[in-house]
């Protein structure tokens, strides 16, 4: 009885460790690229501020919106929430990380993903539809690209639970896999389309020809748009953890190893996030944003190299176990 | 258990008793056609019958009934065989329960404006139909009954006759309903083998060789396929659902598509025999491309009811993976495997009669409160008809495969099979499992990208037309209807793992071996596909976990902010425009979708005519799509098939000599062909 106590002591911890770095994490990122631009940049904690002064103000919201409008932003945060809190990021083996599989995790952040979709169609302006529209192209060439990505790394693992994954990972004789190595190239183009980031999206730009995700929210004001920018920068968080638990697994605390090991694997999991995200910014200013009808070629060849990787680690299986 | 007599489970008996009552129902209202009243009473008299129906296979499917019997009746000698096995239930409860929730729909139908003779007899009669199909246990009367079923259907499908659209999809349905039903006469011909076995025990008995088996396969895919709505045969389906009153569209494309889907499994699982390998192909095939395939019509379609039908053709190819994906294992000696694709194939068929019944009900709301379906007549619904948005949204929700709807449970269990793949024996399985498994994924996303257009074009945004401002919210049977049917979808979502412990003596059956390692997660509900460390998906945890941090977030927000809102006119950017005519339509939604997937699969072009400056006529963009699904099998043949018959049309206008001169030389011939043969 007290090691599930433990186990879901450690499951909340997850849930609101991940809801508290967030706004860091987009904040060091934002900072990254100030800097490398020769800006002083906003303080790192900037991101808290604005999500406190969004809160604190009213919320205005147009005249003919409906109820899915208003109660969208809640559901929004709550399936991204849940899939931040389901990634095995300091420990392994948390209370409820069994309860969705990687398959059910893509799922969740879809879920969310048509939601604010809709959301941004609710107002009937020219600009959430442009939004939703190029939000939901892109997903249909993200989405199959990350699942398929998953798909290999399962079955590379022989499991589609993400604590075993990052388990085998770690125990696995470090060996060059070439179907790896493209699932994981693939991942991370997915990871700059969904969280809207350049090439395919700037999440800094109002510009009319270029926007997608920022025109989906452009309707929303206050505590909803301070809702819609916490799901935002937790599903970068939930895209960073995602990568490191399947290809950098190291330095996760253990399923069996008990919360003696969790400071440990703490203190990993935030270095890697944090290096992630400056990665993520040093990247950002080394590249231009491309036009919309290219983000098809640029997600088309994630797709192809994750069915290579998914091709590959089918073909390959027998000869690696 | 098939010996004379009349000795029969109870369930089937009381299956019987309310398949009588269908046939009650049928005649009574034929015959008093002209009172209102007794066209009324169908429904009532349905909603009793699809009760008993499908209580009573429910209680055959969990008891795992085998039970039949003979009727002096059909072909002589043979008779008529009815049969009920966890199979038939499966189907049957299926069927019942799509025309319970479409018959409580009709109860609420407008008694002066909706109801007529050329409807509500029917409806029962073609309930009737499906469900003799299913428990057909002869070759007979199989045909016969799903010959009835395609008539039945015609009949609902040119209903409403005097629209020249409805004609020609029933002109087009009729004509591939009867090429379906010679090409499974044919099949059955390949099973029943020369001896004229036409009874399934017969059959089952002695299964055909490897070439007849060949041969039959390809006869039930093109005959119970295109009935299902297989592409590249799909042609026809996204005429002829939407031609019909909507409850009924909701039985076609929900139910009835399930049933060509069931004559499938009874043919290729059960009567033909231990599987070969490569039987899988064209299923692995034909399923990968008509899932892509049909959603990328029904993303480009302007029309609500037709891009239901062209999902159905979508939600079939995802059935037709399984199937083959089921197949394959089986041939390969994987039993598990085999259960894990099964199990997904019957549960995303029961999913699929749930929510697409569910969205052609409401579509059929949408229609009746606004006399439109075109996508650029409607929006803005959500606040005129809010309790039909609201369902309309968890159909869409489970239609996409998103948790915690019952889609998603299907989805799952297929992905997990998928990556079962690797055992294979064969390389061109090993090869063939990857490939479907991105096509399924691409489906998956393209489904959710279609469904969002299609609610947020529907019911978001602002009203495009006079009719859409001015809806009226459903009646109140009509909403029940489809509150039934979205509590079966969340329900669905949530015990996917219950429901596979119901159906493991039919996969037993089926696929060779049940589930392995059903019951063994964390919790009861927990759906396992292999073992518990390999994958679990647990939806009710999920459910609670997503409840308790909406909660979580609700308080969190409203204690830090207040809950104080103003309202004002939309922002957009400062530049808001009181025209509706200026928000996205569906077309520029799906143009970037046209863009990306367009030119290949359908040809697209499109061309700009830009006045010179001075000209004062209107710019104008044209877009030129090919569906050469129907251009290729459809517009080709039949323009050869009118071409030929101008041509033979001359002999009905000869002399009475040349006729008699024609028969003569027939005749010569004949006997010269007699002559050189033997």
């Amino acid at each position: 009885m007290s090691e599930t106590l433990t186990l879901l002591f450690g499951q909340t911890i997850q849930m609101f460790l991940v809801l508290l770095v967030a706004p860091a994490i987009a904040g060091i990122t934002r900072r990254t690229k100030a800097r490398f631009m020769r800006r002083q940049g906003a303080p790192i904690i900037q991101p808290y501020r604005d999500l406190i002064k969004l809160l604190r103000k009213e919320a205005v919201v147009a005249q003919n919106a409906s109820w899915f409008f208003r109660s969208a932003p809640y559901a929004i945060l709550a399936f991204t929430w849940v899939a931040a809190a389901l990634v095995p990021t300091f420990a392994s083996g948390l209370m409820f990380n069994w309860a969705a599989d990687a398959v059910a995790l893509v799922a969740l952040l879809g879920a969310a993903r048509a939601l604010l979709a809709l959301a941004g169609m609710d107002v009937g302006t020219s600009f959430g539809g442009i939004g939703s529209s190029r939000e939901m192209m892109i997903a249909t060439l993200a989405e199959p690209a990350m699942l398929l990505v998953v798909l290999t790394v399962a079955l590379t693992a022989g499991t589609t639970r993400l604590p075993e994954v990052a388990e085998f990972l770690t125990a696995a004789p470090v060996t060059v896999r070439v179907s790896l190595a493209l699932a994981l190239v693939a991942l991370v183009i997915v990871a700059l389309a969904e969280n809207a980031r350049i090439p395919v999206d700037n999440p800094a730009t109002h510009l009319e020809l270029t926007m997608v995700h920022e025109a989906m929210v452009l309707e929303y004001s206050g505590r909803h748009l301070a809702m819609i920018e916490m799901a935002a920068q937790l599903k970068l968080v939930l895209y960073i953890s995602l990568i490191v638990c399947l290809f950098l697994p190291f330095g996760m605390a253990p399923a069996n190893a008990g919360p003696a090991a969790w400071p440990m694997g703490m203190a990993a999991y935030l270095v890697k996030l944090v290096f992630g995200a400056a990665l993520l910014g040093v990247w950002e200013v080394s590249i231009a944003k491309m036009r919309v009808f290219r983000v098809g070629e640029f997600l088309g060849g994630a797709f192809v190299f994750a069915f290579l990787a998914i091709l590959l680690a089918f073909l390959t299986r027998e000869v690696l176990n | 258990m098939t010996g004379a007599g009349f000795s029969a489970a109870p369930q089937l008996a009381i299956l019987l008793a309310g398949i009588a009552l269908y046939a009650a129902a049928a005649v009574f209202a034929a015959v008093f056609h002209r009172h209102k009243s007794v066209l009324a009473a169908v429904y009532p008299i349905c909603i009793v019958a699809a009760a008993i129906a499908a209580g009573a296979s429910l209680a055959a499917l969990l008891g795992n009934t085998d039970s039949g019997f003979r009727l002096p009746l059909g072909l002589p000698v043979i008779g008529l065989h009815i049969r009920l096995d966890a199979l038939s239930a499966f189907f049957v409860l299926i069927v019942n329960l799509g025309v319970l929730t479409t018959a409580i729909y009709g109860l609420g139908l407008d008694r002066d404006r909706d109801l007529s003779a050329r409807v509500e007899p029917f409806f029962p009669a073609y309930a009737l139909a499906m469900n003799l199909v299913l428990i057909a246990g002869d070759a007979f009367g199989f045909l016969f009954s799903w010959e009835l079923m395609s008539l039945t259907s015609w009949v609902l499908v040119v209903s409403r006759h005097r629209d020249a659209g409805n004609r020609h999809a029933g002109h087009v349905y009729l004509v591939m309903a009867a090429i379906g039903t010679v090409s499974l006469l044919f099949a059955f011909g390949g099973l029943a083998g020369a001896a004229g076995n036409y009874a399934f025990d017969a059959i089952r008995a002695a299964p055909p060789g490897p070439l007849v088996a060949g041969l039959v396969l390809a006869g039930a895919i093109f005959g119970a396929g295109s009935k299902a709505g297989i592409a590249p045969l799909h042609a026809w389906l996204p005429l002829a659902h939407p031609a019909a009153p909507s409850h009924v569209s909701a039985l076609m494309s929900g139910v009835m598509t399930k049933v060509a889907i069931y004559g499938i499994i009874r043919i290729v699982f059960d009567l033909l025999g231990t599987p070969i390998w490569w039987w899988a192909l064209p299923f692995l095939l034909l399923g990968a491309m008509t899932a892509v395939l049909g959603l990328l019509y029904a993303v480009l379609d302007n029309d609500l009811k037709r891009v239901l039908a062209y999902s159905t053709v979508e939600n079939i190819g995802i059935i037709f993976v399984g199937l083959g994906l089921a197949l394959a294992f089986k041939a390969s000696g994987l039993s598990a495997a085999a259960a894990v694709a099964m199990a997904a194939t019957l549960l995303h068929c029961l999913n699929h009669s749930w929510f697409k019944s569910l969205l052609f009900l409401g579509a059929g709301a949408v229609l009746h409160a606004t006399g439109r379906r075109d996508f650029d007549g409607l929006g803005g619904l959500i606040h005129r008809m809010p309790v039909t948005a609201a369902f309309w949204l968890v159909g869409a929700m489970s239609i996409s495969a998103l948790p915690p709807f019952n889609g998603f449970v299907s989805e799952w269990l297929l992905f997990q099979a998928v990556l079962a793949g690797p055992a294979f024996p064969e390389p061109i399985l090993r090869f063939m499992s990857p490939a479907v498994g991105a096509m399924l994924a691409l489906a998956a996303a393209l489904a959710a990208a279609c469904f969002v257009r299609a609610f947020g074009i529907v019911y978001l945004g602002r009203p495009r037309s006079r009719e859409a401002a001015e809806a009226h919210e459903t009646a109140r049977p009509q909403q029940v209807a489809m509150a039934l049917l979205a509590g079966l979808c969340l329900l669905g979502g949530l015990f996917g793992g219950v429901a596979v412990s119901a159906i493991q003596p039919l996969l037993q059956t089926l696929a060779g071996a049940p589930l392995p390692a059903t019951g063994t997660g964390p919790t009861p509900f927990s759906l396992v596909a292999f073992d518990a460390a390999r994958s679990i998906y647990d939806a009710p945890t999920i459910a609670i976990f997503l409840l308790t941090s909406g909660l979580l977030v609700t308080l969190l927000v409203h204690h830090l902010s207040g809950r104080r809102t103003r309202l004002g006119p939309a922002w957009d950017c400062g530049f808001p425009d009181p025209s509706p005519l200026t928000q996205y339509s569906a077309s520029s939604f799906s143009q970037p979708l046209r863009r990306v997937y367009g030119g290949t699969v359908f040809g697209a072009s499109e061309t700009i005519d830009m006045p010179q400056p001075g000209d004062n006529r209107p710019a104008s963009l044209n877009v030129q799509l090919h569906d050469y699904a129907w251009e290729l099998l459809y517009a080709a043949p039949a323009r050869a098939v009118v071409g030929l018959s101008a041509r033979l049309n001359a002999l009905q206008f000869l002399t009475i000599r040349s006729y008699l001169m024609l028969v003569f030389s027939a005749l010569i011939a004949l006997l010269l062909i007699a002559a050189v043969w033997f």
